[in-house]
């Protein structure tokens, strides 16, 4: 199964980096109040941050939020379950494809619905390369922030290559509202398949450039080793998830400790550091792209034969030729598009791991068409909390790295 | 570590005030007093076997409709144990005339937030939290959005009957 695989390793012979931040730092001058945000390009959302500084330290922040805030849970509780779907694409919108899987697998454990291993591999593949989207962009940007833009571009070109597939698989590339309440809307074609190893072929070999140009360049070090370390404990009392827990060196993955979608079946390592910083994290996430690459290589060799969605009439859509010609299918269709379906009585938590950590759905049904609350644990809202604290003490170019490479993406902070 | 050990374990130690216990697909839930809930986090926490020390999410929910007037709103913890992989959810209900409860943030640092929203959502006060103002709305907001009496929809409009629709 898994193991853990450490990939904290900053001993360059010979260099000599820069010392973690003193415990108290002294402050004598006047404050200065900054305003970084919320429009600010380095924050890659709207959101503000005031920053107090001394001189080019800062003493303290304060973050708002919200600038984004579209009341995903109020339209919830109105909303048949299918088309819940495609609130979450908005709220992680790097990697839409785990929001909607997420959604779904919580739906099907509420209705007590068994997907067919078909449909769990293939939504593995997808979730996969979403999450290596989702680390290229966070990765990638981290590069931009710290001056050197060249990786970026280098990584947009295969992020774009992972939006031809989930064109391929549901016709859509950045809100995908992929796959059904059920399984697939279809079954994965040649040609995605044939784009998917494509992909897995040509992608290691710019990926392994990627990591040559930063892994351990020296200026990229000195800019992100020791910047905006979180030790363990206070990651987790912070509810950190995902990446950035493990790379405090926390090897807690849902995909692991609560295996969803057939995730026992695969083979595959834990990376995680060990001071929290943003270098470990870096780290974590290139390294997280190599084991979904391994999921991704061992789910495409083993993709069962049968069928790719659950017998589950009141949910899943009939095929549209059934519809035309088979009363029964064309009643189904009909309630389900017009929602006129009731759920069974229940209170469920599903959680799988998304781009950001522990993507969570609490959802209590009483019996009728939408939910009767739906609560998202978003794992971005929850651990950009800890921000001012690992600013404190560092320089305004530093806290633009930190929140670059927490990876805060505005849509699953505010839902 | 299972479900029935921890829910025998907490009646052993809060005896009346923990009841309501249910197991929906296998997480442990129970309902326990605003008096009981941060000393239950506390010993959750600090319990050397069970070592529950993860908030995983923390809500509100409104159930206008209950005839207890005094089970009107919810707060919801869900807490995990990174060591055993053993989920809980615990459950406290609150009178619409008494919407107080005491922080969590003195047990775990991300209820902050979380409180926040729960606070921003559902107008249930969070006492002694740091700073318990709006978190995703606007400041000036003066109603509580989430709660069940208002729609979502502009009730005035007439083409868009819920009768018509199911809802």
């Amino acid at each position: 199964m898994s193991t853990v695989l450490d990939i904290s390793n900053k001993n360059v012979p010979g260099s000599d980096l820069p010392a973690k931040p003193e415990e108290s730092v002294q402050y004598v001058n006047e404050l200065t109040t900054l305003n970084l945000g919320p429009t600010h390009p380095a924050t890659h959302g709207i959101f503000q941050n005031i920053l107090q500084m001394d001189g080019e330290k800062i003493v303290s922040g304060e973050q708002t939020i919200g600038y984004i805030h579209r009341a995903f849970e109020k339209i919830a509780e109105r909303r048949p379950f299918y088309q819940i779907t495609t609130l979450t694409d908005r709220m992680n919108y790097c990697s839409s494809p785990i929001n909607n899987f997420g959604w779904h697998m919580t739906v099907e454990k509420l209705l007590g619905v068994t997907v067919p291993k078909r449909a769990e591999y293939i939504r593995v593949i997808m979730m996969e390369l979403a999450r290596i989207a989702d680390h290229l962009i966070c990765n990638g940007i981290l590069g931009v922030d710290t001056g050197a833009f060249t990786g970026f571009l280098y990584l947009f070109e295969e992020r774009e290559n992972i939006y031809e597939i989930y064109e391929e698989v549901c016709g859509a590339r950045l809100t995908t509202n992929m796959g059904r309440i059920g399984g697939m809307e279809r079954d994965l074609s040649a040609e995605a398949i044939r784009k998917i190893r494509a992909f897995i072929k040509r992608f290691p070999p710019i990926m392994r450039e990627f990591e040559k140009l930063f892994n351990r360049n020296r200026i990229f070090m000195d800019r992100i080793v020791n910047v905006g370390g979180i030790s363990a404990e206070r990651a987790l009392n912070y509810g950190f998830t995902g990446p950035n827990l493990r790379a405090a060196g926390v090897d807690y993955d849902v995909r692991v400790m609560n295996p969803y979608s057939s995730y026992q079946d695969f083979e595959f390592d834990i990376p995680v550091g060990q001071s929290g910083d943003t270098y470990d994290r870096f780290m974590v996430r290139n390294e997280e792209i190599w084991q979904s690459l391994r999921i991704i290589e061992q789910a495409l060799e083993n993709l069962p034969e049968g069928p790719y969605f659950a017998d589950a009439p009141e949910y899943y859509l009939p095929p549209k030729k059934e519809v035309y010609r088979n009363m029964e299918a064309l009643i189904y269709h009909f309630k389900i598009v017009m929602g006129e379906i009731d759920a069974p009585v229940g209170e469920v938590y599903h959680a799988v791991e998304g781009g950001n950590g522990e993507l969570g759905f609490y959802l209590i049904s009483d019996g009728g068409r939408a939910p009767y609350r739906l609560h998202f644990r978003r794992p971005s809202f929850i651990y950009y909390q800890a921000y001012p604290e690992m600013c404190v003490g560092t320089t305004l170019s530093d806290a633009i790295v930190i929140m670059s490479s927490l990876n805060v993406i505005a849509g699953e902070l505010d839902a | 570590m299972t479900n029935e050990e921890v829910a025998k374990d907490l009646i052993r130690q809060f005896g009346e005030d923990v009841y309501d216990f249910d197991d929906p697909h296998g997480m442990l839930t129970l309902s326990t007093t605003r008096e009981q809930i941060i000393p239950m986090l506390q010993y959750l926490k600090n319990h050397t076997i069970y070592q529950i020390s993860f908030l995983t999410t923390l809500c509100g929910i409104h159930y206008p409709d209950d005839p207890n007037p005094e089970r009107e709103f919810c707060v919801v913890y869900q807490l995990h144990s990174l060591v055993n992989n053993f989920r809980i959810r615990i459950k406290v209900f609150l009178s619409e005339a008494d919407l107080h409860i005491p922080t969590a943030t003195t047990v775990y640092m991300s209820a902050n937030w979380m409180e926040r929203e729960t606070y921003d959502f559902f107008g249930i006060i969070f006492d002694g939290h740091p700073k318990l103002i709006r978190i995703l709305n606007m400041e000036d907001m003066d109603y509580f959005p989430m709660r069940k009496q208002y729609p979502l929809e502009d009730p005035t409009r007439e083409d868009k009957i819920d009768a018509l629709f199911g809802r």
